[in-house]
């Protein structure tokens, strides 16, 4: 392995896991559209919603991941991509916006109608986000993008037979994932068996969309065939093959997961699925990247590339402890929502103390003259003089007036007002 | 450049404009507001008093759906680095584009922690609940700093060579954070995001207080935002005026035209208002030797003017100039307004309790915005013709793809949709009260 292939190493899990944790909140989308009407309707739309709403921040996060590590990694082939492929891009862009806003409408919605109204721009979006990036993906995969400034097709980039089909894969896969996922969710909420018709729902529409995502995987060779057929002869050889094998052998089993209603151990092996689909697309393409554009060609400068990989990786060793906590805490129930206040008065009140007492100790008069000094200081140091370390000391100084200041004022002041509701009174009112 | 190209490489410049116009004030929210909620948590955790925890719970769901948003406005700032700007991004992607790649591990912790700390409110122990605010404030700051690094880099571009239109000897981490330029862009825009932040916050409640709601509730969740933005305005007036001292030397012409300066000039003089025609300010105030001595400290210095660089390397003087102005003169009153504020607690230890006070703190939130955007404008349009400062022109960066005109209007009909639904939500979370039925509710709090 080469330097200027692991950034590209770094895109691919970041992909994989972009597919796999954001596909399920897509598929989450999928289902409110199909839920139906009713009761059982409702049930899996908030069910969904409650699923996906804690992680679908971080969820989507890859993506930023993926985008930003391709710019600076591989910049003209980021170029090229995004210029070709505008109108996708732009697609998805609107899909992401209406999904994100309605995550945030759904926060205030108060009858089941304004939910339903919301859930809806959300179905479609999230049908439309994915389609939309899958398009993207065949696109580059049957090689529609040359590089340069918008130098490909408009239209035909994106409107072609494997970028539909890699669109529709994508929609179906999501639906998919969703439905294990949220399977799985609901076991956890439920306990064991007390939620039946919830989880049978699930795991018919898991059944469903799992063969409908395999037939259309399959289906999505013959079209490769007939469409870009250097990939499909490739996607068929050495070890592309393999990874297309491993892909299969995991979808299969993901399948029978599901009929035994193991749903947990189904999301793994659909996550390998995925991820081995993706390999075996990377392996089928290597060395190149876009048409007349290999992975060594489109690198950034060897400075660039080191110190883009020691950056992913530190960064990864804050991030996935963080993710593992993220998804501990969901997965153990810890992140639910609308449920009563549990004991959250009780324990403060252990660690209680008088905020008067605690903030005379603090000695305002002390605080308020220490951000005066700070201010003289700052006005000093970042004003009047010219050197480059008087002003780190002027900035430095200038932090602490805002810090000492805040202390000096804040608290006195909410003792008064606590004092004042007291004597006044619970009304507090003038 | 021939009109066709002109009229399109204005159609992604207001289109990129339109989207940072939609993102900034978010970022505020970002930078300022996790730190305001985990204070008010604080309080709870130190006095039990059960009125901090409803206050930092109601903030959270405020908190959580302006972050939402942020969350969307900011991908779409990254999609349009390649859809409106590819030329750009494929030549100094290698340079600029790890501030973004670290932000994206930044933007990964703050995305993480929101959701724990959004969800966690009745699940997690109140000390764990608190710890997992933390890193969304820090997150804010690292946030903010890789953002500005890459922006401060195209102010002020080093770090590579350009040999025939490619980059060579590129040293990214020089680029983005050896460089004179970020510090005081950095400062500038941190605090700037408590200002706004904490002036829209507090002026909520001032109508609130204006229209007779002034309970205990009300009174404390206006002085804890006030407060910090009436400490930190005040401040601000000494970042600007770092960061404009910087701007004069380094970007000569910006300074020239934030000033209208038509000609190279020995103890320049500062304008206030007017408006630039036929190479000077009419209408205007003159201060004679105030730009001298505020750029460089002394009266009888020798300020760029714009006659140096020929016209098509100029940016639009009076749109650079009034944003400045406007920025300059908001920012200086709501310093004013800050030193009332603490004028009054030194002296008498208490609130203002002129209803003008109130009236003009329900007026320095939505200013403060202004100030916000049109600083953005200064710097963004002040550096125009070029996007990487005197290395690459814009219109060199511009998209080949036709129907940018088609993309603009559907993202502004979007953002129309988006910035109607953020008033809907704030307007509904404000009279919502929250879901448990906690010990006495506070009196119903007006938009917060």
């Amino acid at each position: 392995m080469h330097l200027y292939e692991i950034p590209l190493i770094f895109v691919l899990i970041g992909l994989a896991l972009y597919v796999v944790l954001a596909g399920a909140d897509f598929g989450a989308g999928f289902w409110q559209l199909l839920a139906g009407a009713g009761r059982m309707g409702e049930r899996i739309r908030d069910h969904a919603h409650e699923a996906m709403a804690p992680v679908w921040e971080a969820n989507h996060v890859w993506l930023i991941f993926v985008i930003t590590v391709t710019w600076t990694a591989y910049p003209t082939a980021f170029a090229s991509i995004a210029s070709t492929l505008s109108v996708p891009l732009f697609i998805a862009a609107v899909g992401i916006i209406m999904r994100g806003a309605s995550y945030a409408l759904r926060a205030g919605t108060e009858t089941a109608a304004e939910r339903r109204r919301v859930d809806l721009v959300f179905a479609l979006s999230s049908v439309l986000t994915p389609f939309a990036l899958g398009t993207i993906v065949g696109g580059i995969a049957s090689q529609r993008v040359p590089v340069g400034n918008a130098a490909g097709d408009m239209f035909s980039s994106w409107l072609n037979p494997t970028s539909i089909m890699v669109g529709v894969l994508a929609v179906a896969n999501s639906a998919y994932l969703a439905a294990v996922f949220l399977a799985a969710d609901a076991r956890r909420v439920s306990g064991e068996g007390s939620d039946d018709d919830l989880l049978a729902a699930l795991r018919v529409r898991a059944l469903v969309t799992g063969l409908v995502s395999g037939a259309v995987a399959f289906a999505g060779l013959i079209v490769v065939r007939s469409d870009a057929h250097f990939l499909y002869t490739r996607l068929l050889h050495g070890s592309a093959l393999a990874a297309v094998i491993v892909s299969a052998v995991a979808g299969l089993a993901t399948l029978e997961l599901v009929r035994r209603s193991s749903f947990e151990a189904a999301r793994y092996t659909a996550a390998l699925a995925v991820a081995a689909v993706l390999a075996g697309w990377a392996l089928a393409q290597r060395p190149l990247l876009l048409e007349g554009l290999t992975v060594q060609q489109a690198a950034a400068p060897h400075d660039t590339l080191v110190v883009v990989v020691i950056s992913v990786i530190a960064g990864a060793t804050i991030l996935f402890p963080s993710l593992a906590l993220l998804f501990r805490l969901v997965l153990q129930g810890r992140l639910d929502h609308g449920e009563p206040d549990a004991g959250g008065s009780a324990a403060a009140a252990a660690g209680r103390s008088e905020l008067g007492r605690l903030l005379a100790a603090s000695a305002p008069g002390l605080l308020a003259r220490a951000a005066g000094a700070c201010l003289l200081a700052g006005f000093g140091f970042l004003t009047v003089a010219e050197a480059g370390w008087a002003h780190a000391i002027g900035v430095a100084a200038l932090f602490g007036f805002l810090i000492c200041g805040f202390l000096a004022v804040v608290p006195a002041q909410l003792a008064d007002f606590a004092r004042q509701e007291r004597s006044h009174g619970a009304d507090g009112t003038r | 450049m021939t009109a066709a190209h002109q009229a399109y490489l204005l159609q992604a410049r207001q289109m990129q404009a339109l989207s940072f116009t939609m993102h900034i004030p978010l970022v505020c929210f970002g930078i300022a507001f996790p730190a305001m909620v985990l204070f008010a948590e604080w309080l709870f955790l130190r006095s039990g008093d059960e009125l901090y925890r409803t206050l930092a719970r109601r903030w959270t769901r405020i908190m959580a759906a302006l972050f939402a948003v942020g969350v969307i406005t900011g991908t779409i700032l990254s999609f349009e680095m390649g859809l409106l700007w590819p030329q750009f991004t494929a030549t100094f992607g290698s340079v600029f584009g790890l501030g973004f790649a670290i932000e994206g591990f930044s933007f990964f912790m703050e995305a993480i922690f929101i959701g724990i700390y959004v969800y966690g409110w009745n699940r997690l122990s109140p000390r764990a609940h608190f710890l997992s605010g933390i890193p969304i404030v820090i997150a804010g700051m690292t946030g903010s700093l890789m953002v500005i690094a890459v922006n401060a880099w195209m102010n002020h571009p080093t770090g590579f060579r350009l040999v025939g239109g490619h980059v060579t000897d590129v040293h990214p981490l020089t680029a983005l954070f050896d460089n004179g330029f970020l510090w005081p862009e950095l400062t500038h825009m941190y605090i700037a995001g408590y200002i706004v932040c904490g002036f829209l916050v507090a002026g909520a409640y001032a109508i609130g207080r204006l229209r007779g709601k002034w309970g205990r509730y009300e009174r404390t969740a206006l002085a804890i935002p006030l407060t910090i933005a009436a400490l930190a305005s005040p401040v601000q007036v000494l970042v600007g005026d770092w960061a404009a001292r910087d701007v004069a030397t380094q970007q000569p012409i910006k300074l020239a035209a934030l000033e209208g300066l038509a000609k190279t000039t020995k103890g320049a003089p500062e304008h206030l208002l007017g408006w630039y025609e036929n190479e000077k300010v009419k209408y205007g105030i003159e201060i004679p030797k105030l730009l001298s001595l505020l750029a460089f400290h002394d009266p009888n210095a020798t300020v760029t003017g714009l006659d140096t660089v020929p016209k098509d390397r100029r940016p639009p003087i009076n749109v650079v100039r009034i944003s400045f102005q406007t920025m300059v003169g908001i920012g200086t009153l709501l310093a004013l307004l800050g030193v009332w504020l603490l004028a009054v607690r030194i002296r008498r230890r208490r609130l203002p309790e002129s209803a003008w006070f109130y009236r003009a703190v329900a007026l320095a939130g939505p200013a403060s915005l202004v100030a916000l955007i049109a600083g953005w404008v200064t710097t963004e349009v002040g550096r125009q013709p070029w996007i990487v400062y005197q290395v690459m022109l814009t219109s060199q960066a511009v998209t080949g793809a036709g129907g940018i005109v088609v993309g603009y209007a559907t993202l502004a009909l979007v953002y129309l949709g988006v910035v109607c639904a953020v008033i809907w939500i704030l307007r509904r979370l404000a009279r919502q009260p929250l879901r448990e039925a906690s010990p006495p509710p506070p009196t119903p709090s007006p938009a917060p």
